[in-house]
Order: structure tokens, then C-alpha cells, then sequence
């Protein structure tokens, strides 16, 4: 199996290759992302064969990279579900782009670039040695980093590549060094070397650590987060789907290598910080998500949400590990797995939904749309499926893995730490918060994009998205309804991976009758999302019927109630500001909002203006310090650069001396 | 046999709640009345005013889309799903098993998002100004309920509601703190979801001070029968809870005969007109609090559904 999945990447590089030749044929487009999805759906089905047959472990070592080395190969159960995810992904947002991809002016800017993007997320999961893994990493990293660059033109979109380099540079150099430390002195490098090393619980703490911080900045956790909200958004939308629907998982999956399989047995203490950040940075994303006025930037915090409740599930899993509580380790470990490809499913949708508004209208900015509902129909519903699922609601999927995530949560007692019993539950409350918020989120997402009144003449025109893209999110919508009522079946795909990371798993799900989940035991919790949505179908079905039969079905359209001033203009609906206002004014201390209002004297006609602003904190307090001090210490070097060459020869025979001395001293 | 005496128990159960929802309105707006020296519209008039509703035509708005003639059936329906969930005077019932607690605070927010969406849909600013407070409120109240849940599930070590009954019912419980205070959360987070004084007035006629009244302005017959409904059996649906956690006594076996199960259903309607009343008199005890000024109020209900929890740590006795 690892064979067909290398030569599926090997595939998908020549496609990058082949896409380049083509740049001038107006067909290649098309070709392109058609041979992609193809590739993907290989992909995919490779993933999950894999987990379907609880194959063993596949390995292969190329003779490619440092020579003493090679490359290793390996495909285990935890790289398939990750395959899984990719491969889906990378099927959806290719199909999408068939269509999507016509609109875009400069297809060679994408083009190249798209699959070998692709290729070389399956490198980083397919990697067995720590050469392979960290090259596959950063050209990951870079490939992306070139896709958001599509639209350089637009200063915005310069600043954010920026960003995202500056900060892809720092999360690739942390990752260096944790595999350096793992790797220790001997300098065995390849994954089944690492393993067989036996750490200090403080050195696998310090590796852990540096994980955080490494894979942490690709996934988007708080603090460094800031450039996954300028950057995601920048890219054209089928790639900020497949940045923020698979990367990221990318990213966390590089995280579960190390922390559940690499690194050996972790010292419990290490999953506080692992909570505290998860659902803190659960909390912020969706406030930030709730208040910004772009909408894929919204969709882009709310990433920086559902990572922090899969990270804070990989806490709670790495605590009940720790412990030696392998079912219940499983289970945290099975919400996060299934939030993971949740996410992939609705946020991938919900971008794309994004990226086919910005077709139709040009426009992102939530205040400028508006009553899409009745131009754009279809794509107005696969939308509605998106954000219900993503707002956690029963009885689509984003529920079953909160929900999970739930049932691990209130398995905390049985810790023996006190301060994780204490800390599991107030986590919990937040994790509970940022599921109430995002359902806040996703009703001013869609009622300020599709419902009301349109906003401007962009709007009022728009017409539906074409039939490839419609497919591509009809296609995610319906796995999101199925992950939903039969959760069973993604429960059970996931179980062996669960089983390689911890050891345990939780029990067999497709054994039980009408579809049920039961995560532990019967008595202690079940939920059946398809007798659920059976409910919901027969009970409103049915009151629909009987009211429309025996009652009245009579209808009339009447202009809407006015309150005495006729004529609204559609600016006085509720638009993506005031409808945050509310949630700004109770959260202002952590969002840092304000709010001026500014009235011209009496007598002057002029308008009078309400300013609402937030900030994020992070940034205004870590990183503008952090430039503002880089940038006073290279000034300060900057004379450097404008020495004679005896000045030149001074410092460079200083610096020997100093060097010398030092080593000298230390020795 | 018995899975279908089971299943019919379970129709009963659904048909009783659905009957007896609109009485409870009826019966809190009547003592609020007798309560304010008027006379008030008969315990009946709820009923009276549904089938009215129902008769009627509705007038839509212009620019209502096919999602504001979908919602009230959706937001029916999940109330409905979710009142069924609730140990009423049976515990047992097959369907308990199908969804917990925490999915039933979760159904109730799917109601509430459908309702937030109706009310953005016409496209007029009293909607929205309806739709983002309850969603505010909501962001607040949903973690309350959760904490509560918590609380309640570790006592019990279950989620599952009847088990949950049956555990409180068996007498092992005792007087703890804990519970207390997931009692205290619980009822606050009842009185903001079911947009009562002091958090929101259900008979306001002021557009600007309006919360659930705002979002449903623009609904009219049947729709807004619908949705008026709901609302009753929402609050119908959280008396049964507080009732069925908190005074669980007479709440029968689904095997338990016909005179266990009579003597269970006429406990049940005691028990609701005693939290009417109560409800009744609190709301007319009180004034309603400016809408921010509402987040106190839940965060209080937070705070106590968390300590509620964390004292369970400090002692599984507390």
C-alpha cells in the first residue's frame, strides 16, 4: 500500500511539472485539477483501505535525500486517517476548482502549484524519517505560501505572505530542534530509531514542548496564530479551503507522530498546558470570528477554534494516557480524530461557499451582501447545511464530536491529579462556550450573507455557481449529514489509529442497534443522531401536513412591518457589526473593543459617525513589541554594513578570538 | 408486545406534553393576572388563540425566502424531539435512549438557531436586533447548562436522563450543595431561554426592548402558531426537567401498570401547576433588567454551575 501512496505523490508532482509546460493552453485548468482530484480520490480510497482492513504497517526506503540516509516510507493507521482526510479534501476543492478555476485570471499562478501542494502534504504523512518529514514540511509550507501569493497585486495579500513566511521560517526552525533533541547525539533519524530511544520524562516534555510551538504555529494555535486569519483568506478560496480543511490537520497530525508515537511516554503534567491553550484558543478564535467584518476571515478563525478543541482532545487524551487509563484515552482521542475530519468536511464547504459568493459578487466584506437566499438557491442551501454543522448543532456531525469530546470531559474524576480534575471540567465550560459562540457565528455568517435584503447592486445580481463547484459542496454537505446520523462508521474507521496511538479503543460501534453511539457504556450515555434526525423529519413532516390539511394554507405577501417608517433603506437591516454588538460589548475587555461615536455640532449636516474597533492582543502585545525590538536592533547593526575592509578583517578576527576563548573557558 | 405497549407509551407521552403545553401558558399568564388584580383571560384562552392562529391566513413578507416558511416546523419539531427526551411521568421509554442531556441542550439549539435565522431572514432591523441578543444570551446560557449538566451527570454518572431519574428517584442522593446550586443555574438558565422577566418580556409591545417577541415580529398564522407552540412547549419541557431531576417522586417505571403510570401523569400536572404558579409569582416579583445587565445574570448561573462541579471534587458527598 505505501507503494501505490508514494506513487500517487510522485504523480501528483509530475502533474506540478506537466502543469508548468502547459501554462499556455486555455484547457490545462481544467486537465489539471481533474488529474488532482483523480490523484485524491486514490488517495482516499488508499486511506481507507488501510483502516477498513487493519492492514499492518507498509514501509519502503527511496534512494533519494542525504545519501547515508534515503528517504523512509511508511503507512500505518494513524497516517491513513490523515490520508483520509487529505485525500477527501483535496478530491472536493479540486472538483470545485473545475469550475472555480475559469475565474481565476491567472491560472498560472495556481496551477503549478496546486498539486505539488498536494504531493507534498502526503510526503509529511507518509514520512518515516525525521530528513524526509521536515523537507516535506517546508515544502509544504513554501508551496502554500505561493499559492497565497496568487493575487500579488493586492498590498494586503503581499503583507500576508509575508507573514505566513515569517512565521512558516519560525515554526520550521522549532520543529528542527525537537527533532534534533529526539534524535540526540547519536543522530538516529529515522522514525523507528527515534522510538527506540528511551527519554527523561522532562527531555519528551521539552520535545513536546517544541511540538507545541512548531506544529502549533501551522495549525494556528494561540499565540501564534496571527497569520493563519490574513493568510487563509488571501489565497483563492479553493486553496484556503484546502489550507485551512487539511493543512492544518497537516499540522496537528505532525503533532500526534510525535506526541502519541515518537517521543514515548509523556510525563502527565505536560497535557495543563495542552488543555489550557486548546480551549483558550477555542474561545478566542470564535470571538474574533464572531466580531471580524470579512467573511473568510471569519471562516478563518473559526479554524483557529476547532484546532484548539482537537488540541485540547489530544490533552485530555495525553492525561488519561499518562495515567494509564488506555479506554478513556481512546475516547479523547476519538473525538479529536473525528472533530479533524469533521472539520475538513464543513469548513472546506463553508469556504468554498465563500469562494463561489466571491464569484458571483466579488465581494467578501459580510456588509456588502445580503439575500443571496434568493439568487443563489443552491448553493444558499448547501451553505445552510455547512453552518449548522458547524455550529455543532444535532443532528449533523460537528454535534457527535463535541458531544464525544463531552463524554471524555466528564470522565475527569477518575484522574488522580487533583489539579486536572479541577482544570478538565473549567475547560470543559469553555469548550461549551466556544460551541454556544460559534453558533452565534454561523447565524450572523449566513443571515447577513444569504438572508435579508441585498446590501448592494453586486448582490442584487448575482447568479448561482456553476455545476462543478455546486457538486464539489453538494458533495461535502451530504458527507456532513452522513457523519451526522451514522457517526458509528467514522468512529470505527478511525479505531486503529486510536488503537497505535493509545493502545485502547473505544468499543465497536457498528454492533449496536439503530445506529447508536455508545463511546462507554449504555448506562452512562448513548445518542442516536439518525433516530434523531428521524424524529425531527416525521414530527415536522407531519405537523406540516396536518396544519396544511386540516387548518388553512392560504397565503398572502404583504409588505414586511415598517414600525412607521416606510422605504428602509436595506443599510438599516442588522449587518455583520451590529449584529456582533451584543457579544462585542459583553467580551470587550478580552477583545479589546471600543467604540467612538463622533457627532457633528448642531446645525452641521454632516454624518455622524459610530466607530466600532477590536483588536487582537496577542498582536499588539507580543508581536508589534517583537518587531518594534527587531527592527531597533538590526537598525543599530545597520552600521555594520558600511565598514572598510581593515574594519571588516577587525571583526571577523574579534569574533575568532571570542569564539576561541569561549570554547576554551567552556572546555 | 412490549416493545409496541412501549412504543405507545411513548405517543401518549409525546400527545400528553404537546396537550398540556399551551395550558401551562395559560395557567402562569393567569395568575400573573390574578396577581396584578385584573381578571385575566381564562386558563383556556392559549388553546383558544392557537386554533385561531391556525385558521387564519398568513400574510408573508416580500422578501421572506423559502427558510422563514421552513423554520417554524423545524423549530417544532426539535422542540418537540427534545420534550420527548424529558423524563415526563415514565422513565424507560425507548426514545430516552436515542439522545442525552447534553444532545438535548443541543437540540434546543438548533431550535434557537433556526429561530435567530427566520428572524434575519425578512431583511427588517427589528429581526436582527431579536436574533443577535438571543444569540447572545444563548452563547451564555448553553455553557450554564452544560456546567449544570455536568454536575448532574457526576452525581448520577450518567447523562442519560433516565437513568439520571432513576438515581435521583432512589433516595441515595440526599441534601448537597452541589445540587443546589446546579438547581439555582438551571433556573436562571430556564428563565433566559424561555425569554421570561426579568431577562425578556413575553408581553412587551415595545419593538426596541423585545427579544424572542423581535425575532418572530414578521410571523403570522399558522407559522406563528407554530412558533407560539414551540415556545410553550419549551417551557413545558423545562419545568418537566427541573421536575424530573429535582423532584423526581411518582415518576413511574415504563413497566409499572396503569395506576403507576395514572398516579405518575397526575404528579406530573400538580408538579407543573406548582411551577407555574411559582413562575408566576417570581416574574411578578421583579422587574426586567436592561439587556446588559443580562450577561450578570448568566454568568452567575455559570459561576455556579462550575463550583456546583468543582465541589463534587473537593467531595464526592458535597
Amino acid at each position: 500500500m505505501i507503494a501505490a501512496a508514494a506513487g500517487i505523490a510522485l504523480c501528483l508532482l509530475a502533474l506540478s511539472v506537466a502543469a508548468t509546460a502547459m501554462r499556455g493552453l486555455t484547457a490545462a485548468s481544467a486537465a489539471v485539477y481533474a488529474a488532482s482530484a483523480v490523484f485524491c480520490l486514490a488517495l482516499a480510497l488508499v486511506g481507507i483501505w488501510t483502516l477498513a482492513t487493519q492492514a499492518d504497517a507498509s514501509a519502503m526506503t527511496v534512494p533519494v535525500g542525504l545519501p547515508w540516509l534515503g528517504a523512509h516510507l511508511r503507512l500505518d493507521a494513524l497516517s491513513a486517517v490523515f490520508l483520509v482526510i487529505l485525500g477527501t479534501g483535496g478530491v472536493s476543492a479540486s472538483v470545485f476548482a473545475i469550475g472555480y478555476g475559469r475565474h481565476e485570471h491567472e491560472p498560472h499562478r495556481v496551477l503549478p502549484f496546486f498539486p505539488g501542494f498536494l504531493a507534498a502534504m502526503t510526503l509529511v504523512l507518509l514520512a518515516d524519517d525525521a530528513f524526509t518529514f521536515l523537507v516535506s514540511w517546508e515544502v509544504m509550507s513554501l508551496l502554500s505560501w505561493a499559492l497565497v501569493l496568487t493575487h500579488h497585486r493586492d498590498e494586503a495579500t503581499r503583507t500576508a505572505g509575508y507573514l505566513y513566511l515569517v512565521m512558516a521560517g519560525f515554526g520550521t526552525m522549532v520543529l528542527l530542534l525537537a527533532f534534533g533533541l529526539m534524535a540526540g547525539a547519536e543522530g538516529g533519524y529515522d522514525f523507528a530509531a527515534i522510538r527506540a530511544v528511551t527519554r527523561s520524562p522532562g527531555l519528551a516534555a521539552l520535545v513536546l514542548a517544541l511540538m507545541m510551538v512548531g506544529a502549533g504555529s501551522k495549525a494556528g494555535l494561540m499565540p501564534l496564530h496571527v497569520w493563519l486569519p490574513v493568510a487563509h483568506p488571501a489565497a483563492p478560496s479553493h486553496v484556503s479551503a484546502l489550507m485551512s480543511g487539511v493543512m492544518t490537520k497537516v499540522a496537528l497530525y505532525g503533532f500526534v507522530r510525535v506526541a502519541f508515537d515518537l517521543v514515548g511516554p509523556v510525563p502527565w503534567w505536560m497535557s495543563v498546558p495542552m488543555i489550557v491553550i486548546g480551549a483558550v484558543t477555542a474561545v478566542m478564535g470564535i470571538l474574533f470570528a464572531n466580531v471580524d467584518g470579512d467573511g473568510k476571515r471569519v471562516l478563518a478563525y473559526s479554524t483557529i477554534e476547532n484546532i484548539g478543541v482537537i488540541f485540547a482532545a489530544f490533552g485530555l487524551s495525553l492525561a488519561f494516557r499518562a495515567n494509564g487509563m488506555g479506554p478513556l484515552a481512546a475516547l479523547a482521542l476519538t473525538a479529536g480524530l473525528v472533530h479533524a475530519v469533521n472539520h475538513m468536511l464543513f469548513k472546506s464547504l463553508l469556504f468554498m461557499v465563500a469562494g463561489a459568493v466571491l464569484n458571483a459578487t466579488g465581494r467578501r466584506d459580510l456588509d456588502g451582501l445580503g439575500g443571496l437566499i434568493h439568487r443563489m438557491p443552491k448553493t444558499a442551501f448547501l451553505a445552510l447545511v455547512g453552518a449548522t454543522a458547524i455550529a455543532a448543532l444535532p443532528p449533523l456531525n460537528g454535534f457527535v464530536s463535541e458531544w464525544l469530546l463531552f463524554q471524555a470531559v466528564l470522565q475527569s474524576p477518575q484522574l488522580p491529579q487533583p489539579g486536572l480534575q479541577f482544570l478538565v471540567p473549567a475547560a470543559g465550560a469553555l469548550l461549551a462556550l466556544a460551541a454556544a459562540l460559534a453558533a452565534a457565528c454561523f447565524v450572523r455568517f449566513y443571515g447577513v450573507i444569504f438572508l435579508g435584503r441585498p446590501r448592494s447592486d453586486v448582490a442584487r445580481n448575482a447568479a448561482d455557481s456553476d455545476g462543478w463547484s455546486l457538486a464539489a459542496m453538494g458533495g461535502l454537505a451530504l458527507l456532513c449529514v452522513l457523519a451526522g446520523i451514522v457517526p458509528g462508521f467514522l468512529i470505527d474507521l478511525v479505531a486503529p489509529a486510536v488503537e497505535l496511538a493509545v493502545g485502547a479503543r473505544v468499543p465497536m460501534q457498528a454492533g449496536n442497534s439503530w445506529f447508536t453511539v455508545v463511546p462507554v457504556a449504555e448506562v452512562r450515555s448513548s445518542y442516536s443522531g439518525f433516530l434523531v434526525m428521524t424524529f425531527i423529519a416525521i414530527s415536522g413532516g407531519a405537523s406540516a401536513w396536518l396544519v396544511h390539511r386540516l387548518a388553512s394554507r392560504r397565503l398572502r405577501r404583504a409588505p414586511a412591518w415598517d414600525c412607521g417608517f416606510p422605504n428602509a433603506d436595506p443599510v438599516t437591516q442588522y449587518g455583520g457589526g451590529s449584529f456582533a454588538q451584543p457579544i462585542r460589548r459583553v467580551m470587550a475587555p478580552v477583545l479589546a473593543a471600543r467604540e467612538t461615536v463622533t457627532i457633528p455640532p448642531p446645525g452641521d449636516m454632516a454624518a455622524a459617525r459610530h466607530r466600532a474597533r477590536t483588536e487582537d492582543l496577542a498582536w499588539t502585545r507580543i508581536y508589534l513589541p517583537l518587531v518594534t525590538a527587531v527592527g531597533f536592533v538590526a537598525r543599530r547593526f545597520n552600521a555594520l554594513q558600511f565598514l572598510t575592509i581593515r574594519r571588516y578583517l577587525g571583526l571577523v578576527f574579534g569574533s575568532l578570538i571570542l569564539l576561541l576563548t569561549g570554547l576554551t573557558i567552556w572546555n | 408486545m412490549e416493545l409496541t405497549g412501549n412504543l405507545v407509551l411513548q405517543a401518549i407521552e409525546m400527545l400528553v406534553v404537546l396537550a398540556l403545553a399551551p395550558g401551562l401558558t395559560g395557567l402562569v399568564r393567569k395568575v400573573k393576572a390574578r396577581l396584578t388584580r385584573r381578571r385575566g383571560a381564562s386558563v383556556l384562552q392559549p388553546y383558544r388563540d392557537l386554533l385561531r392562529l391556525l385558521r387564519k391566513e398568513v400574510v408573508l413578507a416580500e422578501n421572506a425566502s423559502w427558510l422563514f416558511r421552513v423554520s417554524p416546523y423545524m423549530i417544532f419539531a426539535a422542540t418537540w424531539v427534545a420534550a420527548a427526551l424529558v423524563p415526563t411521568f415514565a422513565i424507560g421509554l425507548h426514545f430516552n435512549w436515542t439522545a442525552d442531556l447534553i444532545a438535548l441542550v443541543a437540540l434546543l439549539g438548533s431550535a434557537r438557531f433556526f429561530l435567530a435565522l427566520a428572524g434575519m431572514d425578512v431583511g427588517t432591523s427589528f429581526g436582527g436586533i431579536g436574533s443577535s441578543r438571543e444569540m447572545m444570551i444563548g452563547a451564555l446560557a448553553e455553557p450554564a447548562m452544560l456546567l449544570m449538566a455536568f454536575t448532574v451527570a457526576l452525581v448520577a454518572g450518567s447523562t442519560q436522563l433516565s437513568n439520571i431519574v432513576a438515581f435521583m428517584a432512589s433516595g441515595e442522593v440526599g441534601i448537597r450543595v452541589s445540587m443546589g446550586m446546579a438547581l439555582i443555574a438551571l433556573i436562571i438558565v430556564a428563565i433566559a431561554e424561555n425569554a421570561r422577566i426579568p431577562v425578556d418580556n413575553p408581553a412587551t409591545h415595545l419593538e426596541l426592548t423585545m427579544v424572542h417577541e423581535a425575532m418572530v415580529l414578521e410571523y403570522s398564522g399558522r407559522h406563528l402558531a407554530m412558533i407560539e407552540m414551540a415556545a410553550s412547549l419549551k417551557l413545558l419541557l423545562y419545568m418537566a426537567l427541573i421536575g424530573c431531576v429535582f423532584v423526581p417522586w411518582g415518576i413511574a417505571p415504563a413497566d409499572a401498570g396503569i395506576s403507576g403510570l395514572a398516579l405518575g401523569a397526575a404528579l406530573f400536572v400538580i408538579k407543573l401547576a406548582v411551577g407555574g404558579t411559582m413562575l408566576a409569582v417570581f416574574e411578578t416579583s421583579i422587574a426586567k433588567m436592561r439587556v446588559f445587565r443580562v450577561p450578570d445574570f448568566l454568568g452567575a448561573a455559570l459561576m455556579l454551575g462550575l463550583l456546583g462541579t468543582l465541589l463534587l471534587f473537593v467531595s464526592r458527598s458535597l
